[in-house]
């Protein structure tokens, strides 16, 4: 069961396991026999429950004693006591194989199919069920079945929620039941079930429920994992709600072949540059959500039919749901008036369609506008543009001056996250909820110290901040941020196993910080100048370089982010990326990145030029850790039009280029610096020209 | 009076060993030394088993007690007892002396308890054993289990003065579930219990694990100071103490406390405790009762003893001792029917003042004149109670065990009163009825029956005194909480005797605990001083029976 060590077999043991696979062997192949000639005697069928009884694992005959009942079911329809011997021998053989390994699914499976035939009582099966809970409480098979008989007996899911009560009261260590409690409450409270309604008055006495499990045994992690349930039905919106845009909401937008425009020092919110004549429209939700289409999003403009528009799902898996979804509207540059602002509204949320993973429909009815200037291409600047090389220097970068800082690159910060009026009440009930359950956890830290309950504690602090800044957005701060940097040092001095856990979780609360308000997110944006030029240009860069930041995070309020410099962190993905479809310019030199699979989420940034990923490990680990994969052909399932080995010298290793085809392939950039990476080396630098055509520098030196 | 006629003489005459009495400890040596070969004897002046461990009706209790109580002119002795016997050996008269005192027995109702021939009403009471005791190791072992069949006490509480009760978290299970803990409360608590289980493990393992190990220091000192170390709040503390580890004397007066418990066995209480609760899986609790009461223990080790050959006599009182004249030494005893048994070796119930006997250079000195080997306790005595009632002290439940920890009926009270509530599904009442027991310490009777009527003051409603017909429709002035009207009650006072061994060896009295474990620990060194060289119980005494823990048969 659980926790029990395995011991070398003695030899008597062995032979024994011999004689007994003789005896399996005569068995099964008499059972062969019978299979392939169909015969379903007594006597057939005696020889199959022999089998099984020994060996429940043999799928061959469960399958065989199907057909057979079948068979014997259909000769005998009639006779009802002819029919309930025939079912109660079925059920009989199965608890007799259950006995001989009671975790068996084949025998779990028949078990199932010959209850789904009817002919026969489900009373027994509860009886049957409780000796095998009691033997195991954490079983899941025994809890997947009770879960199918308590459905077929029609059980209400406050009967269940009972049963789980007094197992968790007889040992609190059974996850089992408390997951099955979270199970049947969900049920319970989406239904509004009576005396489970209002949601909040159940989730009080939930919490009270499990703090006294808490509180007992702080060591034992069922509890923490139903309280971070809980806490989740707590602070989650119980729809998926959309956080933020690009373009926000009534921001005026300038969309130009060209960033510089006449000297003028342009937001980075409001201007946009574009080669290929569309621009992008993001939506970021709270969580992954599928359904995004032109039924579910109405654009209104004079660019684009809405039913043309194509909505993507910007996720480097393969599902089509994603917290940000993209679609692409065309300007057609000939028919417009240069300096006429057209308006452009966007709805959602009006019908349902768009759904999250867990199935409820986005109901918030989500409303923005915000308008377009066209500026028309000039060839000067096209010219111009590509002449210079991107240095990711210090002295390229200048702070914005005080004065520059209210004529606002940042003054739509406001309005970058969308808010919503919650309902009053409910919002008051959250507030209280956590911090009681602030209090209670740092009662227990003092009485005793325990790694679980301070990572519950962050938690609790970070969900707290940011249940308050959704609130109140223009007073409150990021108020325990210090405290939960602190609360995850510590954990990883406390607990290095997991300090990998704790460090991304530290790098999410310090892009919090950052991005919580504008002063601190104005300290990170600089002026990219070059240095031979003294035109101020409009590339504003956002720099979170040095922050240690092992993730990404905070990616809703970073969609306007053209130009990133995330140099000197320890990245090891860039999960998250994705999303930011305006990234032209990308530094992510200096971090750890290990492969070229860990840049899958650049894929989808359709707009990078300037890629920076030197200094990182990609080549020094033979196998990819993310993954647990080695890479080769088979991992990519992209299609077979690949011409791959036009790329590749003859006597390369082939398994290194994989990912970096795979990831490459397509990409316009112009710029990459990829030294000081264990793969790289000049067959390999040569096989990326090869690549990327439209390269002009590799690692600081112009091509020719 | 004369039994004679009604028995015939037995046979043979010569025994290896004579027990007189059919308390526990005898019934257990006197199985153990026919389990070692040895023919036994075993006699009682009774006409039931048990003696001070047995459970009787309700005449027979009375008449029991009350005969066990007056200072006893016994049987008439024989006239000129020494002269008349044969050459070699003399007779001397044995002695009783009175075992209770302070008899009063009421009955609260003007109507006579019917059925009283259903009650099965412990002597000892209140008792009950720990599932990890070493009585029910022994009843495994030996083989008496399978005479025997228990049942689980449902719950172990806490009382206050009101009469109100509050459960005992006495497992991981029961602090979860226990709503009158705070939180940080149950912290404390838990953790301290797992101290204690990290204490235990690494005792059982070599040194590996030092640091999870209480300090020597800290095992030699006091329970109660180790308590007040770990920062236990007084109510877990006391619970700990009292409901727990089962201390009797108040653990935070030292000047009172005759009996300070010391941390190490302190740790061994909770640790049988905790290994208890669950050792059988039908068990509720840490604690099981025997189904028709106590006295069916004593039966299964004489029904054991039996098996194996030895010889009962019941209603066979034993008049005298019989004496070498050359070496003084005990060479059997002379029944009430006339007969000499020989034995080289005697066992008798603590009752018999049991004289030592000199040696033959003083051959003039009469042995009942001169020191006594078993003496009883002075200073302490045991007061015990039973009470019957028509309703349970808990509606939720009628088997449980409870403490009145000290200092909680009056400020005065230094010991702990324990009590035990056993109903009809256990056999010792008629259905619908209850049998409270109740005991404690105590210097003197008066002391002990003050705590016990606080105690019974503060669970019952005592019928209005010269108006009895209205009695059964009294009920608390507060309405919201009916405390159960009594019935019929029982208070007395035992002496406390322990055993010893001497050429004629004697057995103890019941002692104060709840369990049977210090008793039996006297018992089992009794048996290997009277018989070094045997296995006490060989174990291949009964293969059928000890294999495992399913040898105990429990009715869930």
């Amino acid at each position: 069961m659980h926790g029990r060590p395995r011991k070398a077999p003695k030899p008597e043991d062995t032979a024994a396991s011999a004689a007994k696979a003789e005896k399996l062997r005569a068995l099964q192949s008499q059972l062969l026999h019978n299979h392939h000639n169909q015969i379903y005697t007594k006597e057939a069928l005696e020889i199959s429950a022999k089998l099984l009884e020994a060996n429940p694992e043999s799928y061959t005959a469960w399958n065989y004693r199907k057909l057979a009942v079948e068979h014997n079911l259909s000769q005998s329809e009639s006779d009802p006591d002819t029919v309930k011997s025939i079912i109660s021998e079925e059920l009989r053989v199965v608890e007799n194989s259950l006995k001989q390994n009671f975790k068996s699914y084949g025998a779990w499976h028949h078990r199932k199919w010959v209850l789904s035939k009817g002919h026969s009582s489900v009373d027994h099966e509860l009886q049957l069920l409780d000796r095998f809970q009691r033997a195991d409480s954490r079983n899941f098979h025994a809890w997947n079945y009770r879960r199918f008989i308590v459905a077929l007996k029609g059980i209400s899911d406050e009967e269940e929620l009972k049963y789980t009560t007094k197992l968790i009261e007889t040992n609190f260590s059974n996850y089992s039941a408390w997951h099955n409690r979270s199970v049947l409450l969900s049920h319970l409270l989406q239904n509004k079930v009576k005396g489970f309604f209002p949601k909040e008055k159940v989730l009080v006495e939930e919490y009270e429920f499990v703090h006294q499990a808490l509180f007992t045994d702080p060591d034992d992690q069922s509890g923490w994992f139903y309280h971070l349930w809980l806490l989740d039905q707590t602070v989650k919106p119980e729809t998926p709600l959309l956080v933020s845009t690009w373009p926000v909401h009534g921001s005026d937008i300038i969309v130009s072949a060209e960033g510089c425009l006449d000297g003028r020092a342009l937001s980075p919110f409001t201007s946009f540059h574009s080669d290929a004549g569309t621009f992008p429209l993001i939506l970021y939700f709270n969580e992954a959500v599928e359904g995004v289409n032109s039924s579910t999003v109405t654009v209104k403009s004079v660019f684009t039919e809405n039913k043309d528009l194509v909505w993507k799902p910007l996720a480097t898996s393969k599902s089509c749901a994603a917290q940000a979804w993209v679609t692409h509207l065309n300007v057609p540059d000939v028919k417009l008036h240069p300096s006429t602002a057209y308006p452009i509204e966007v709805n959602l949320g009006d019908s349902q369609g768009i759904i999250s993973l867990s199935g409820s429909h986005c109901s918030h009815p989500s409303r923005f506008a915000f308008t377009v200037c066209v500026q028309p291409l000039s060839s000067e600047h096209v010219e111009r543009q590509g002449v210079e090389m991107i240095l990711w220097r210090d002295v390229n970068f200048h702070f914005y001056d005080a004065h520059i800082q209210e004529s606002s690159p940042i003054a739509y910060f406001d309005r970058l996250s969308i808010k919503k009026d919650h309902e009053p009440a409910a919002s008051k009930w959250h507030a209280k909820t956590l911090v009681n359950e602030i209090a209670l956890v740092r009662q227990l830290l003092s009485e005793i110290d325990c790694k679980i309950g301070k990572l519950t504690l962050a938690r609790l602090l970070m969900a707290h901040d940011a249940m308050m800044s959704y609130m109140a957005p223009h007073s409150h701060k990021k108020v325990h941020s210090e405290e939960v940097l602190q609360l995850f040092s510590d954990l990883m001095e406390l607990d290095p196993m997991h300090s990998q856990y704790y460090k991304e979780a530290q790098s999410l609360v310090l892009l919090q910080q950052v991005t919580s308000n504008r002063e601190s997110l104005l300290k990170h944006c600089c002026h990219h100048r070059v240095s031979t030029s003294s035109s101020v240009g409009n590339s504003v860069c956002l720099r979170l370089n040095n922050l240690s930041l092992s993730r990404i995070g905070c990616v809703e309020q970073l969609l306007w982010v053209q130009m990133l410099d995330l140099s000197h962190n320890e990245l090891r993905s860039i999960d998250g990326l994705e999303a930011m479809q305006l990234l032209s310019f990308l530094n992510l030199s200096h971090n750890k990145l290990s492969s070229f699979t860990a840049l899958e989420p650049l894929r989808l940034l359709k707009l990078l030029k300037v890629l920076d990923i030197s200094y990182n490990e990609i080549g020094a680990h033979p196998i990819d850790r993310r993954r647990y994969l080695c890479s080769s052909p088979l991992s990519h399932s992209v299609g077979s039009d690949w011409n791959f080995n036009e790329f590749v010298p003859d006597d390369a290793k082939v398994t290194n280029y994989w990912e970096a085809f795979a990831i490459f392939r397509g990409f316009n950039l112009m710029q990459l610096d990829i030294v000081g990476n264990a793969i790289t080396d000049e067959k390999f630098k040569s096989f990326l020209i090869k690549v990327l055509p439209t390269l002009k520098w590799v690692d600081g030196e112009e091509l020719h | 009076m004369d039994e004679t006629p009604s028995y015939p003489p037995i046979e043979p005459t010569d025994f290896d060993l004579i027990v007189v009495g059919t308390g526990l400890p005898q019934s257990v040596i006197a199985a153990a030394a026919s389990s070692a070969g040895k023919s036994v004897l075993h006699l009682d002046s009774n006409s039931f088993y048990g003696s001070h461990f047995s459970s009787l009706n309700l005449d027979e209790f009375s008449s029991f007690l009350t005969s066990q109580s007056a200072v006893s002119s016994s049987h008439p002795n024989p006239p000129s007892s020494v002269a008349a016997d044969a050459a070699d050996y003399v007779a001397l008269d044995l002695k009783t002396r009175p075992m209770y005192s302070d008899v009063e027995i009421t009955s609260h109702s003007s109507d006579p308890l019917e059925h009283s021939r259903k009650f099965n009403l412990d002597v000892s009471g209140p008792r009950v054993l720990f599932c990890a005791d070493a009585a029910v190791d022994l009843m495994l072992k030996s083989g008496a289990s399978q005479y025997l069949e228990f049942k689980s006490i449902d719950a172990s509480f806490v009382c206050d003065a009101d009469g109100r009760f509050s459960t005992v978290p006495d497992s991981r299970a029961a602090i979860f579930k226990d709503r009158s803990l705070s939180l940080t409360e149950k912290n404390q608590l838990m953790r301290f219990f797992k101290l204690i289980q990290g204490h235990l493990a690494s005792s059982d393992e070599a040194e590996n694990d030092s640091n999870a190990r209480i300090s020597e220091d800290d095992l030699e000192s006091p329970f109660v100071e180790f308590l007040n170390k770990m920062r236990l709040p007084p109510k877990i503390k006391s619970i700990i103490l009292y409901a727990i580890a089962m201390a009797d004397y108040d653990q935070d007066n030292i000047e009172v406390c005759k009996d300070v418990l010391n941390t190490k066995i302190g740790i061994d209480r909770l640790a049988l405790y905790q290994s208890s609760v669950g050792r059988f899986p039908n068990a509720l609790g840490a604690l099981i009762y025997p189904i028709y009461g106590q006295g069916e223990l004593t039966q299964a080790f004489c029904r054991r003893a039996a098996v194996k050959g030895c010889i009962y006599v019941l209603r066979m009182p034993v008049i005298a001792l019989l004496m070498e004249k050359e070496s003084r030494h005990c060479k059997g005893v002379r029944l009430a029917s006339g007969q000499d048994i020989f034995s080289q070796k005697l066992l008798v119930d603590p009752s018999f003042v049991v004289p030592v006997l000199v040696a033959p250079s003083q051959p003039d000195c009469m042995p009942e004149s001169s020191q006594v080997i078993n003496l009883v306790d002075a200073k302490q005595k045991v007061a015990r109670g039973i009470c019957i009632m028509k309703s349970s002290l808990n509606p939720d439940v009628s088997n449980f065990v409870f403490v009145y920890p000290p200092r909680c009926l009056y400020p005065e009270q230094v010991m702990a009163i324990r009590a035990v509530q056993i109903g009809s599904n256990l056999g010792v009442c008629p259905s619908g009825m209850f049998v409270l027991y109740l005991s404690t310490l105590c210097n003197d009777a008066t002391q002990g029956k003050e705590l016990l009527q606080a105690a019974i003051k503060s669970l019952f409603t005592l019928p209005v005194s010269g108006n009895p017909e209205n009695s059964s429709s009294v009920h608390s002035e507060n309405m919201e909480e009916v405390k159960p009207t009594l019935l019929w009650s029982a208070l007395y006072t035992q002496e406390l005797v322990m055993g010893s061994f001497e050429s004629i060896s004697s057995t103890s009295m019941p002692d104060g605990n709840l369990n049977y474990n210090v008793l039996l620990d006297a018992t089992v060194k009794l048996f290997h001083q009277m018989y070094p060289q045997e296995e006490f119980f060989p174990e291949t005494t009964s293969p059928e029976n000890f294999e495992d823990d399913d040898g105990l048969s429990l009715e869930s």
